[in-house]
């Protein structure tokens, strides 16, 4: 409860800082963006940030299981390579090369988010099945559960907090990435930041970048509760016991 | 009922892990695969449900070929406790012990039911732990909710892979006591892999002693004891063996009647005279109704005392079912070195000595030196 009402805070915070920004109407010879273009930029933003995320849940949670088969023993490294390694270039540098090879606007970057939000939710997927113990699967095959059964009624269940803590960082590593993403031309609220730093206009900087933060932020916490949600209950008391221990 | 016919497993690196092994369980028959780690005694167990693919050979239950069937459906058909026990994190004991239930379709109602009478049968109160976690349980509940679950869908046949091994050794022995009483209940054909030779002994109806991939001797545990077949064997068993040979035997199954038994109400100086005319140097005493109060010896036997005055009480009795080396060392603790068996009223039933030991011991051994 205590984390909501300091989520809740800095929310308030934030959205009070924009509208008291924007409320200034003009800082010297700059007009400010008005409260509807703040508005349609970080819907276009979530936008950008959410066709990333799907893109990448779909495909990042398949290729991460699959890496935990046996057919897939000989790649799964290389890609499991891949995924950290990819994870550690910096999005400002990643940004900076779709945009060389995909070129401009909305597509490149959502292409470019799409493959950097990939990256960690391979690697969860992947740890959190790779860290089940193996007693448990075996007791279900032993037990005659087939193949599919073993993966949708006990692999999958008990990594899916793991996974579930890799879309959250991968969701949230995106809203700042998508920021970044307004250099090459995607628009949503990086635009915002990108004009106030080209006119150096602190306060229409902060109409981009207050925003992009409590979106982060709002994000951050809505996943975290759905993270609880969908963890089994059994893990839960799990989890206490460990703690207790 | 379980068949294995000249079965072998080599694996692709080229490790022969059984080599053509000939086995056959009985129909309600308590089997255990025992044998250092390495032996392939694992190796054999889940090549019965198929867990691990066979090389060579066949391995028939009740005459069907395993691999006639589907490997889900036999699976199903064949209880599985495994050591790490490998509950269901993220399920209710209730889901737990239900999953081959739940597998074959049964109505939800119809699964409760048999998780409630599972949890009854290994000791365990259903209305307090049929809706817990696993994590909420200690080690020793857990492992019988693993016993509960492998009788889920009540199979003929259960395999068992050292499923009391991860446990204290106090609970151990409580949860071998309960598997033996419910054994006697549902007489399951059992496969049971242990490396314990003391479990072996206790558990097993017969024992397939394994080493490197072959089987060595399958014999009951006794025979085990008193003939084994060569020196791995011997040297398997242990030095001791004899002693362990204690363990098959109840205090009922060699007690004697007591030499003389005296109620509290005779004459001191009539029993006496019996005694030295027995030449008896102690008796046991009772009171009217059987209940036993202790020994008298024949030095304190005097005219001017009752016999209820010079009663020696019994530091320690034994049951009728107790193990004889429990009973040994009981009487090794014991002033008098014998020990009174008692039924549960108290009352005397029979004697062990030392001497009634050493004639079992002798038995034995006898038997063993007999073995060409």
């Amino acid at each position: 409860m205590k984390r909501y009402t300091m989520v809740g805070l800095l929310l308030a915070l934030l959205l009070g800082v924009t509208v008291w920004m924007t409320s200034k109407g003009s800082v010297g010879i700059f007009k400010m963006f008005s409260g509807m273009k703040i508005v349609s930029a970080t819907l276009r933003h979530l936008q950008i940030v959410a066709a990333a995320e799907v893109l990448a849940i779909g495909i990042g949670i398949p290729i991460g299981f699959l890496s935990t088969r046996h057919a897939f023993r000989f790649v799964s490294p290389v890609l499991i390579g891949i995924a950290n390694i990819g994870q550690t270039v910096p999005t400002l540098a990643f940004i900076g090369i779709a945009g060389a090879l995909l070129g401009m606007g909305y597509n490149a970057a959502v292409i470019a988010l799409f493959v950097y939000a990939t990256l960690p939710i391979i690697r969860n997927t992947y740890a959190g099945i790779l860290s089940l113990d193996p007693a448990i699967k075996e007791a279900a095959q032993g037990m005659g559960m087939s193949k599919w059964q073993v993966t949708s009624r006990v692999e999958l269940p008990l990594a899916r907090p793991v996974i579930m803590a890799g879309i959250r960082t991968s969701t949230v590593v995106n809203v700042g990435t998508a920021a970044v993403a307004g250099m090459i031309g995607a628009g949503g609220l990086g635009a915002l930041i990108m004009t106030g730093i080209a006119v150096r206009v602190m306060p229409i900087i902060i109409q981009g970048a207050a925003p992009t933060a409590a979106l982060a932020i709002a994000l951050d916490a809505l996943l975290g509760g759905l993270e609880d949600w969908m963890t089994p209950r059994g893990l839960k008391v799990l989890k206490k016991a460990q703690w207790q221990e | 009922m379980i068949k294995l016919d000249q079965v072998g497993k080599t694996y692709a690196d080229g490790t022969e892990a059984v080599k053509d092994l000939c086995l056959e369980i009985k129909e309600g028959e308590f089997c255990v695969l025992l044998g250092p780690s390495g032996c392939g005694k694992t190796t054999t167990m889940k090549m019965i449900n198929r867990l691990i693919p066979l090389t060579t050979g066949k391995i028939y239950i009740d005459g069907v070929d395993v691999y006639k069937l589907e490997s889900n459906e036999l699976r199903r058909g064949i209880g599985y406790a495994i050591q790490n026990i490998g509950l269901f994190p993220h399920l209710t004991v209730c889901q737990n012990i239900a999953t081959v239930p739940m597998l074959k379709k049964w109505p939800k109602p119809k699964q409760r039911a048999r998780a409630e009478e599972l949890l009854t049968l290994v000791g365990m109160d259903p209305g307090t732990f049929i809706d817990r976690y696993p994590s909420e349980l200690s080690g020793g509940q857990q492992q019988r909710v693993g016993v509960a679950r492998c009788l889920g869908a009540d199979p003929p046949i259960l395999v068992m892979d050292e499923p009391f091994g991860a446990i204290d050794p106090i609970t151990r022995n409580k949860l071998q006591d309960e598997f033996l009483r419910i054994q006697a209940k549902i007489r399951k054909t059992i496969a049971f892999v242990t490396h314990d030779i003391n479990e072996a002994i206790k558990m097993g109806d017969r024992i397939a002693l394994m080493r490197e991939g072959v089987l060595v001797q399958f014999a009951d545990p006794a025979t085990l004891l008193s003939s084994p077949k060569d020196e791995f064997v011997r040297n398997f068993v242990g030095a001791d063996r004899v002693l362990k040979g204690l363990r098959l035997l109840k205090a009922k199954d060699v007690m004697k009647k007591p030499p003389l038994t005296v109620k509290v109400g005779e004459d001191p100086m009539q029993v006496k005279a019996r005694m030295e005319r027995d030449k008896l140097r102690w008796a046991m005493l009772t009171e009217d109704d059987g209940r036993f109060l202790g020994w008298i010896t024949w030095e304190d036997l005097h005219a001017s005392k009752t016999i209820r005055e010079i009663i020696i009480p019994p530091s320690v009795t034994a049951s009728p079912d107790t193990l004889l080396n429990e009973a040994l060392s009981m009487m090794l603790n014991s002033a008098i070195g014998t020990l009174a068996i008692l039924n549960e009223k108290e009352c005397l039933l029979g004697v062990l000595s030392f001497e009634i030991i050493r004639d079992v011991l002798g038995q034995q051994v006898g038997e063993a030196q007999t073995e060409p």
